[in-house]
């Protein structure tokens, strides 16, 4: 699947098509921030209602580095701007990584229905705080005249981006693997399916939980840093509820606590919109109904289904 | 004194008003098996919870190995040697055998954050976690998903999960609760194996059990220790016969 994901907008650019290689940017970076959400929502059984809180907030620390490097003018007028995305990037992941820590630190005291709403405020502030902000934006958002740069590379051509953003995908599931096979990765499982088992164990699960959602956030704030630039865009609406609903669809069609499940789960997504959303403005109301049925039928989604539906927590095969 | 390894000092707990712990203390000793017996409802499972850390007590003082550890998580009592089973069994059941006892080792071998190296082939997890189903004469079930075990498969297997944390004290909470009168031989047997290595606080209804395993025992009726000694003391205490032994 990773290897047709790569191929296709090689084709694609070499046949003159942009717009397909900028499409197939769009759906990798739907999947990696996907890919961060499931760490939380699949692996680690914390339904977080607010992933668009990082999303947004990866794509906005891309949008203020680049204003601010574009005015030579400084960050609250102490740190200058910089468009420079080996600066960025770390500092959207530790951005997105100490938001997360303050939420999950709050959020992961309570469990169930409770952690979904506390999870859905706290975006929601954050997104009520972007929209209020003039200096960038505020509900119009921030453009960003210039793709931001990494030393050597051209990021303006479409294919060079759609490399990088290739790279981080790749990187995120290879991360997610290697950490899900670890022993934080086998306590983080038993923190999902038995926490007064993992206690017994001797293991705390908070400080599990929370390592995992800050993790998790990480990679969804970095796609979102991505996002921001592959649309040379970033507005409140990468932090809205509809964003974090997206994303949960999308870990959800393609199954929870899969590794290729939310790729499966963002080529759906964006399959669907891209060519019912051609056809009629109600797609939406197709992919409800694709969603009931992965809900009833195929409960560990499309790679539940492709695999023969073993439950996730199952041996890695030795 | 000295030879305590668990010691209780006074426990209370009450459920609104209910008293389900009321003023209990007892001591395990090195190498004993102490039978904690009492009808349903006397209040056993919710003293276990206290020793473990599940649940506060309302006032008093659990000691293991001499130190206090009444205001320690679950967690870090299970670090330090409290290994526990629970009358209704509490197990990972996608997981394989192996998986549920391995997350005991990892947590006395160290600690969970580590990131990288898989734990389907390090050899530090795998042979205690071994080693314990062993114990427990499980080793020919560790690659089989919890779900596909028998009941009596899974009661040995909340032993050998308490075994993997290297324990100084066991708390089993009815481990031959419906395993018929073979598996409770059998288990009795491993049971008795076990207790010169570590004590064990054995809560059990199988009377032939008790009596075979337990040097000491406590009866608990209401909350209250009612009656404590060796095994012929308790066997003739006429409160005793009427309370519990309903002869
Ligand atoms: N969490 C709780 N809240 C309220 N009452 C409880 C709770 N846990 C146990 N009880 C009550 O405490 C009493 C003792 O229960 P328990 O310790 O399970 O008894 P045993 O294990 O000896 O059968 C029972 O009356 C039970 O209903
Ligand atoms: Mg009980």
């Amino acid at each position: 699947m990773l290897a047709l994901l790569l191929v296709l907008p090689v084709a694609a650019d070499l046949l003159g098509h942009p717009y397909y290689v900028s499409l197939a940017s769009r759906l990798t970076l739907i999947a990696m921030a996907a890919v961060g959400l499931n760490l939380a929502l699949g692996y680690g059984g914390m339904i977080s209602f607010g992933h668009a809180a990082y999303f947004g907030l990866g794509g906005y620390i891309a949008g203020i580095g680049a204003y601010h490097a574009f005015d030579a003018t400084a960050f609250m007028g102490l740190l200058p701007g910089s468009d420079n995305l080996l600066v960025l990037w770390p500092l959207a992941m530790l951005a997105c990584g100490l938001l997360a820590l303050l939420i999950g630190a709050v959020s992961l005291r309570t469990t169930g229905v409770y952690f979904i709403m506390i999870t859905l405020a706290f975006a929601q502030m954050v997104y009520y705080f972007a929209n209020s902000w003039p200096t960038y934006g505020g509900q119009d958002g921030l453009p960003i005249y210039l793709r931001n740069q990494l030393p050597g590379l051209d990021t303006q051509d479409p294919l060079t981006f759609f490399l990088v953003c290739f790279t981080g995908l790749v990187l995120a599931m290879a991360l997610t693997s290697r950490l899900m096979g670890s022993r934080f990765g086998a306590a983080l499982t038993m923190a999902r399916l038995n926490e007064t088992r993992l206690a017994t164990a001797g293991i705390s699960p908070y400080p599990i939980r929370l390592l995992a959602f800050v993790v998790s956030a990480m990679i969804t704030g970095l796609a979102g840093a991505l996002y921001a630039d592959l649309n040379g865009f970033v507005s409140p609406s990468m932090l809205s509820w509809h964003m974090s609903g997206e994303l949960m669809v999308i870990v959800i069609l393609g199954g929870v606590g899969r590794l290729y499940g939310p790729l499966a789960g963002a080529v759906l997504f964006i399959g669907m919109e891209t060519l019912l959303g051609g056809l009629t403005e109600y797609w939406q109301l197709f992919l409800g109904l694709v969603l009931l049925g992965v809900v009833l039928f195929a409960r560990h989604g499309v790679m539940g289904w492709l695999d023969g539906g073993e439950s996730p927590g199952r041996e890695p095969h030795e | 004194m000295s030879d305590a390894v668990l010691t209780l000092e006074g426990l209370h707990k009450r459920f609104g008003a209910l008293t389900a712990t009321d003023d209990v203390s007892l001591t395990l000793r090195r190498g004993e098996i102490h039978a904690l017996i009492g009808p349903n409802g006397a209040g056993k499972s919710t003293l276990i919870a206290q020793i473990a850390g599940n649940l506060r007590p309302d006032a008093g003082r659990v000691l293991l190995d001499g130190e206090e550890v009444t205001a320690l998580s679950v967690a870090a009592r299970a670090r330090r040697g409290l290994g526990r089973s629970f009358q209704v069994s509490s197990l990972a059941e996608p997981l394989t055998v192996i998986r549920n006892v391995m997350i005991g080792v990892q947590a006395v071998s160290g600690h969970s954050f580590r990131f990288w190296t898989p734990v389907h082939r390090d050899r530090r997890l795998l042979e205690p976690a071994m080693a314990a189903l062993a114990r427990m004469g499980l080793e020919h079930r560790a690659w089989t998903p919890v779900a596909a075990l028998s009941h009596g498969e899974r009661r040995a297997l909340e032993v050998a999960c308490a075994l993997a944390l290297e324990p100084r004290a066991l708390l089993l909470d009815e481990p031959m609760a419906g395993l018929g009168p073979e598996g409770s031989a059998r288990l009795t047997e491993l049971l008795e194996s076990l207790k010169q290595e570590v004590p064990i606080l054995l809560i059990e209804h199988d009377m032939q059990a008790v009596f075979r395993l337990a040097e000491r025992l406590s009866v608990l009726v209401a909350g209250r220790v009612i009656a404590h000694g060796d095994v012929d003391t308790i066997r003739r205490d006429p409160r005793v016969r009427d309370a519990y032994l309903g002869e």
